[in-house]
């Protein structure tokens, strides 16, 4: 049977890892290259990249990241933050990258994940989705951290770029982003009912059981998170040995 | 010194696979290469793809390296990945187009009304993760691979062979497919081994002091 995946996120900054709580108060957490060898070690199914470099001089910075990680580290990497058209696509797959997230260049102009689908294969194309509960049963798609709302709908928007050709969404709940109160189980289940594509879930866990509690009850088929394994409170094998014991299928 | 041509038709990045093979065989001289006299003085060859077949084949057409493939695959150690294994089989579902026809049979897509797991919920489609590869048969390239060791699978469509005595290993995603076949001088899995962390290593370790 397919294993769930456990994929944890990383914050780069200008090359480094960085961490922090809700973007404050960032911290020099270490080399790319070492962390990403330690998720590996540890069993991580996949890891994420995300650039939240800050001046775009320093754009070009995560392609050497990625080059680097890819040399030493045999498992997928997907990339995000700052994509915005398809040369960005494949200057990421270029340098090692084996997806690139797309979020706000995805809702200011949906044909660019038709595009990138088209040129590099839809295998490639993560499209991340920043959702907030709206009324109940109903969630907005925002940018901008959260600050920007769209408009559209949720569900309605995974089921567009999936049909536009997104390999994958990457799903975090703006409202849960942070908090360690778990994973917006009802978004989760929302969006992975409505689209025939795989979904992660994020934002919001603070515990092991939270990440077991995505699959079961959100049905997500794999599950992100940053701070519970950054800050050292857990590791993926501990992670993967909880999911395990509740009945789910991973790779240990 | 051992000489590994990573054929390299312009569909995606093959950055990944050299590294991996670097990363088991670092007294190997690796190229990836366009050039069919690079393939032809090879003494083993990589035959990777990503992307959709019909791009892949036409691509591999556009830099004439069809003939330096089909006769790497007569006599030298070949390793084919992903739609590098789908397009040595006769035809596929995907544009409808004809492979390499180096062996016989369909490349299929996952069949809508079968993708439904145990407890009710839908199969997703790319299959995207890490699965169980079962062995069907003895092959130098499961050396130290425990059956059932899961590889990094991406992909909607598998291989149909026609002759079902290729079949090197299985995988079950809604229902049982192939995903790694062997006849001769030539091995082709569907899955990642430069993304299949250990078991993938291993499996490009093997592949690189194999003697068919």
């Amino acid at each position: 049977m397919l294993a769930k995946r456990i994929i944890p996120c990383l914050d780069v900054s200008a090359g480094r890892v960085v961490k922090g709580v809700n973007f404050v108060e960032l911290r020099d957490a270490g080399d790319p290259v070492e962390v990403a060898r330690r998720y590996d070690e540890q069993g991580a199914d996949e890891i994420t990249f995300l650039d939240i470099t800050a001046s775009s001089d320093d754009r070009n910075i995560i392609l050497h990241v990625v080059e680097q990680v890819a040399e030493q580290v045999f498992i997928p990497l997907t990339v995000g933050g700052g994509v915005r058209t398809v040369d960005d696509v494949r200057r990421l797959l270029n340098a090692g990258a084996d997806k690139v997230s797309i979020n706000t260049a995805a809702v200011n102009n949906p044909q660019v994940v038709a595009d990138a689908a088209g040129k590099v294969g839809s295998q490639c194309i993560v499209v991340a989705i920043d959702a907030k509960q709206v009324a109940p049963g109903k969630w907005e798609v925002f940018t901008h951290g959260g600050r920007n709302r769209t408009g559209l709908d949720v569900v309605e928007w995974a089921q567009k770029i999936a049909s536009l050709g997104a390999g994958e969404i990457l799903l975090t709940s703006m409202d849960r982003d942070g908090t360690k109160n778990g994973f917006d189980l009802g978004l989760t289940r929302a969006v992975s009912d409505a689209v025939s594509i795989p979904v992660i879930a994020s934002g919001g866990v603070g515990s092991l059981d939270h990440l077991a509690d995505g699959v079961t009850l959100g049905r997500a088929d794999a599950v992100l998170a940053a701070s519970i394994f950054h800050f050292g409170d857990h590791t993926v094998r501990e992670a993967k040995e909880l999911m395990r014991a509740r009945g789910i299928e991973v790779r240990l | 010194m051992s000489k590994v041509a990573i054929i390299d038709y312009g569909m995606g990045n093959l950055r990944s696979v050299a590294k991996a093979i670097e990363h088991v065989a670092s007294d190997a001289t690796i190229v990836v290469t366009a050039d069919p006299a690079e393939v032809l003085s090879a003494d083993r060859v990589v035959f990777p793809g990503q992307g959709a077949m019909p791009d892949c084949m036409r691509e591999l057409d556009a830099r004439g390296l069809r003939p330096a493939v089909l006769e790497a695959a007569r006599n030298k150690p070949f390793l084919g990945i992903c739609i590098g294994q789908q397009m040595l089989f006769e035809h596929s579902e995907e544009g409808n187009v004809p492979g390499l026809g180096i062996f016989k049979g369909e490349v299929r897509r996952f069949p809508a009304d079968k993708m439904v797991a145990a407890d009710g919920s839908r199969l997703k489609v790319p299959h995207m993760g890490w699965n169980e590869v079962w062995q069907k048969q003895a092959h130098p390239l499961w050396a130290g691979i425990e059956d059932g060791a899961r590889f990094y699978y991406v992909h909607s469509y598998y291989v149909d062979p026609a002759d079902q005595a290729i079949v090197a290993a299985t995988t079950d995603y809604g229902i049982p497919f192939t995903g790694a076949v062997a006849q001769a001088n030539i091995f082709a899995i569907q899955f990642h081994p430069e993304k299949s962390a250990q078991a993938g290593l291993q499996l490009l370790s093997n592949f690189m002091c194999w003697k068919p």
